[in-house]
């Protein structure tokens, strides 16, 4: 038996809008199988997994905020994988916004008025649009393979970040650990309904970006320049845009955007700059990306499903035992079925009883 | 090891049918900042909580893999509310966390492990010297070494690290004055991979004993495989080196927590702020093994003598690496200059990283 | 053992794994398929063998079984972007973190446990020579398969029919299947070699570096691997090179840090000049020497456009549907 596709002459609707459901439904059965396999009951682990974090206020504030910079990268790589630009290194770009939009607080620290915020936000954003536009010169200039420069890059990134919070940065009343002073009250960012829970301004950050990156690539001139270059260079040259300038503008915007996250993460919730800022966010956010099929509206969604993952994951780990590993294979099965099924959107899929000569597997 | 496990958590799950029901409501809980299977730090910490299930029949929960930075909050908060009495933090990054979640859940008890914030009335911090053991060690290597060099594969410049160099070489001088102690700072905690070649370059440099403050056993194999003598890390790493380990500085948690569970229960916690030594068990030294008696018997005097407290490593005359004087004869470190130690003392052949 | 001949071996065991992973996926981007699961492929090799080879007692079968498993985890990958035509990096993505989370729920049975060496294998007195001895008659069965590898890979790209096969599928796959070659089947066993590869190469870390498993214990290399093969344009000698000198900037880096200047006093003034400054370097930036190394050599490399390209598989990364 072997599956044949065949392109269909245009997109199905009816599965662009089912395949995500479909790929759910598919991660459910799976990681229902996998808990059985554990000796879990799997209506438990899913209830944990995916309705417990729900049920309640500070939850859904944790929720925004580890799904805040997960968004924020994410549409920023949106656009910058539309344009078919390889940015894996966000990551970096995370770490860079936060080392320079960290200097007014950590370096000016006598500096304290209303205008820290937002500089360090600009600063963040610049940090970030300029680590990325290392990979993007070099690919212009140089031809450099994208995917691989952003990714050495990050491990770059990182251990400057370390030497910095270890030595020049560090708090000179910390007892010599790593980590800067705490900000002053100007460098935080405000939390946006402090009552109910901790969640901060990034999350708003990320849906204006969600919504001007969908605005930009659905209804501009630029946005129909980034997807036709993206899916032909060719055609793009004969329309007269340049995959040069391309390339840099997908890095700018994205890197640029993974440094506002790396700033907020650090203004919001941390308060500090330190060594352990650097998580995977610019990693889970490729995924994140995919999840979202690369709109922006479908990577808010993403973002929230995938942050669910990982709040669920703690839940499930606290009442049932399941490993933490769990989480991941689970982020792991959910980006396969969301892929797999978005096959469908394009392709017909036949299963054929007889192999042909040259069959597949 | 799996049979042991699985005796382990019958005879909690008796304990917990015999006890739980007086005190059933008492729960306490621990996060983690490694997997519980690194077999260091984080393998050692949930050991005290196993003891805790096991001696105290209370309900535990747990957290692995938790992340230093916002994650930890959420953590906290969720543990917080989801009934546990007493929480264990057990990474120096859950410093500020523990701190804010402590402010806002007063009934809930906090212990975080090697910080130094008591910001709220419920928040103790807890450490052990596991620079104590670490005497013993660089005595052990004097004794043994034939090169009169050691190698020390060393994580992050924080504090306890250097303590840990600091005391290793004090120990060796107390043998022999021109000991030398080579360090290699590999920027990590965990990777087996590079603290193996960490400890192969260190060996092909002429070292003679290898020492750790990093978390896996694969210096230890190495070790092993090119035949010399190595210390242990965290746990008893014999299975890695049977013929190879000298002693292994062990951490050894439960004492402590159960002490401090027990006192939630009895409603006689209080805040403090501890740094136990060989004299309350927190430091266990591994059997010593692979050396002549006689050395066997130096280290066990100086385990003793420390462990009543008789004798403290970092007591002068101590000379810092730059030639200045730190602690005159008979003088004794004190605990702020020791928690926050950011310079080397006479003899170790390194530059601190700064 | 003189100390020049330890460091060249240490270099050797650092580059093994290297050079093996990168092999496979040489030829998987030669077919014109880019996967980026080499981590998560080679962390499951890693696990299936320290696992079989403790539960066996044959390091041997231990290594069997990684390379089976590396080519049957690679298979789930092969099904989604070849069959399904899915995006090929994200697959790839998630095959590392697939690789990553089921290995390490796998493994928490191994944790602690001391594995089993693969032994090396000594030629008698041809091992005795003086430095180069050991490091060619004195090693690990793993590390002469590597050298093997390469050797058959190279043979078997550029001088066999089938490695012309594979090379035209991955610079023009329309012009391939229109020659009837089937795009698939070659693409399908490509990607299973590089599995298979990828299995050996954790093999080899859980096995013979580090006789041991602990999660994630691939700590990053099947990105190194993967850096490597765009590093060596595509070319398998060029593999072999990059992945020693990958090797060696991070075991000079430790014997930098651990060897003392008193030690050096006996160079002239200058070079001792010039090592103090070294030594002086904050280690963060001698572990980073690595990467941006890489990054330098890829842009020497990729400087010359032409070279490149002539080189670079055309199709690599791109989708195919066969039509008829």
């Amino acid at each position: 038996m072997r599956i044949e596709l065949t392109k269909r002459p245009q997109h199905s609707v009816l599965f662009s809008a089912l395949s995500p459901f479909i790929a759910l439904a598919l991660t459910m059965i799976a990681g229902g199988l996998l808990f059985a396999a554990l000796g879990k009951n799997p209506f438990d682990a899913l209830y944990y997994y995916f309705i417990d974090p729900l049920r309640e206020t500070w939850s859904l504030h944790e929720l925004a905020i580890k799904a805040a910079p997960l968004i924020l990268i994410a549409v920023g790589l949106a656009v910058c994988f539309s344009s078919n630009n390889w940015n894996i290194g966000a990551e970096g770009q995370f770490v860079a916004g936060a080392v320079v939009g960290s200097i007014p607080p950590v370096l000016f620290p006598d500096f304290q008025m209303f205008l820290v915020l937002p500089l360090m936000l600009i600063l963040g954003v610049a940090g970030g649009a300029a680590y990325g536009a290392i990979p993007a010169f070099l690919k212009v200039r140089f031809n450099t393979n994208e995917i691989l420069t952003s990714l050495m890059l990050v491990y770059v990134a990182q251990l400057f970040n370390d030497w910095l919070v270890r030595g020049p940065w560090r708090n000179p009343e910390g007892f010599s650990f790593p980590g800067t002073v705490r900000f002053h009250e100007y460098a935080i960012l405000p939390q946006i309904w402090p009552d109910s829970g901790r969640a901060h301004w990034g999350f708003i950050f990320a849906l204006v970006a969600a919504v001007a990156a969908w605005f930009m690539m659905s209804k501009t001139l630029k946005g129909f320049e980034v997807k036709v270059l993206g899916q032909s260079p060719r055609a793009g040259r004969f329309a007269g845009f340049s995959s040069s300038r391309m390339v840099f503008f997908a890095f700018l915007v994205s890197g640029g955007l993974a440094g506002l996250a790396g700033i907020s993460e650090v203004a919001g919730p941390i308060e500090h700059l330190n060594e352990k800022i650097s998580i995977g966010y610019g990693f889970t956010a490729i995924i994140v990306a995919f999840l979202g099929r690369l709109n922006p509206l479908g990577i808010v969604a993403a973002g929230l499903v995938l942050a669910l993952t990982y709040l669920g994951g703690e839940a499930a780990q606290i009442s049932l035992g399941v490993s933490d590993k769990a989480a991941r294979v689970f982020q792991g099965m959910l980006l396969f079925f969301v892929l797999a099924t978005d096959t469908l959107i394009h392709y017909r899929i036949k299963l054929a009883m007889r192999s042909h000569a040259s069959g597949g597997a | 090891m799996k049979k042991t496990l699985v005796t382990l958590m019958a005879s909690a799950a008796i304990a917990t049918m015999a006890v739980g029901a007086a005190k059933a409501d008492t729960k306490a809980c621990f996060i983690y900042v490694g997997p519980i299977g690194d077999f260091g730090w984080s393998y050692q910490h949930d050991q005290g909580r196993l003891a805790v299930e096991k001696e105290l029949g209370v309900e535990t929960a747990y957290l692995e893999s938790v992340p230093e930075g916002a994650d930890s909050e959420r953590a906290l908060e969720r543990f917080a509310r989801s009934g546990c009495d007493i929480i264990f933090t057990t990474s120096f990054g859950y410093m500020d966390a523990t701190n804010k979640v402590a402010g806002k859940f007063k009934d809930v008890k906090f212990e975080h492990a090697t910080g130094y914030k008591r910001e709220h009335p419920n928040v103790s911090t807890y450490s052990s010297k596991f620079y104590e053991g670490r005497y013993v060690q660089g005595q052990i290597a004097a004794k043994l070494s034939t090169t009169g060099v050691a190698g020390y594969i060393a994580s992050f410049p924080i504090p306890e690290v250097v303590r840990g160099i600091n005391s290793f070489i004090l120990g060796a001088q107390s043998i022999n004055p021109d000991f030398k102690l080579k360090v290699v700072w590999v920027n990590t905690w965990f990777d087996p991979g590079k603290e193996a070649d960490a400890a192969k370059a260190l060996i092909d440099q002429g070292v003679d004993i290898i020492t750790q403050h990093t978390d896996s056993t694969a210096p230890m194999q190495v070790a092993a495989e090119r035949g010399i003598k190595a210390f242990g890390q965290a746990s008893d790493m014999i299975q890695f080196g049977k013929e190879t380990q000298l002693t292994s500085i062990i951490d050894d948690w439960a004492p402590y927590y159960v002490e401090r569970v027990k006192a939630v229960m009895d409603g006689t916690w209080e805040q403090q702020d501890v740094w136990h030594g060989m004299d309350h068990g927190s430091v266990a030294m591994a059997p010593y093994t692979n050396m002549p008696d006689d050395v066997k018997a130096l280290a066990e005097a100086t385990q003793a003598k420390i462990t009543a407290k008789e004798f403290e490593p970092f007591t002068g005359p101590i000379t810092k690496q730059d030639g200045s004087e730190w602690l005159k004869e008979g003088e004794q470190a004190d605990i702020g200059t020791l928690l926050g130690m950011n310079f080397y003392v006479m003899g170790v052949d390194d530059t601190l990283p700064q | 053992m003189g100390t020049l001949e330890a460091i060249l071996l240490t270099i050797a065991t650092a580059a093994t794994p290297l050079l093996i992973a990168a092999i496979g996926e040489l030829v998987v981007e030669r077919s014109g398929v880019l996967n980026l699961g080499v981590e998560g492929l080679m962390v499951m090799g890693a696990v299936a063998g320290f696992g079989m080879a403790y539960l066996s007692g044959s390091a041997w079968v231990g290594v069997i079984c990684a390379i089976i498993a590396g080519a049957l985890f690679s298979l789930l990958f092969a099904f989604l972007v070849l069959t399904l035509v899915t995006n090929q990096v994200a697959t790839g993505l998630a095959l590392t973190l697939l690789g990553l989370g089921v290995s390490g729920m796998i493994g928490e049975a191994f944790i602690g446990l001391p594995g089993i060496r693969l032994e090396a294998i000594s030629i008698p007195i041809l091992s005795d020579i003086p430095l180069v001895g050991k490091l060619l008659f004195g090693q690990d069965p793993i590390f002469y398969i590597s050298i093997v590898l390469t050797i058959v890979v190279m043979w078997f790209l550029f001088r066999t029919r089938a490695g012309l096969t594979l090379r035209a599928v991955g610079d023009s796959h329309g012009s391939a299947h229109a020659l009837g070659i089937s795009v698939m089947t070659v693409r399908y066993l490509a990607i299973m070699f590089g599995g298979a590869c990828a299995g050996l190469a954790g093999a080899f870390l859980s096995l013979v570096y580090t006789p041991q498993w602990v999660e994630n214990m691939t700590a990053g290399r099947g990105w190194i691997a993967l850096a490597l093969v765009v590093f060596a344009s595509w070319r398998p000698l060029r593999v072999l090179a990059g992945a020693y000198l990958f090797g060696a900037i991070t075991i000079v880096q430790l014997h930098i840090q651990a060897i003392s200047l008193a030690e050096l006093e006996f160079l002239p003034g200058v070079i001792f000049w010039l090592a103090s400054l070294v030594k002086s370097i904050p280690s963060q930036f001698l572990s980073a020497l690595p990467y941006l190394a890489t990054v330098i050599v890829l842009v020497l490399i990729s400087r010359n456009r032409r070279l490149t390209m002539m080189n670079t598989p055309a199709s690599l990364g791109k989708p195919f549907v066969p039509s008829r």
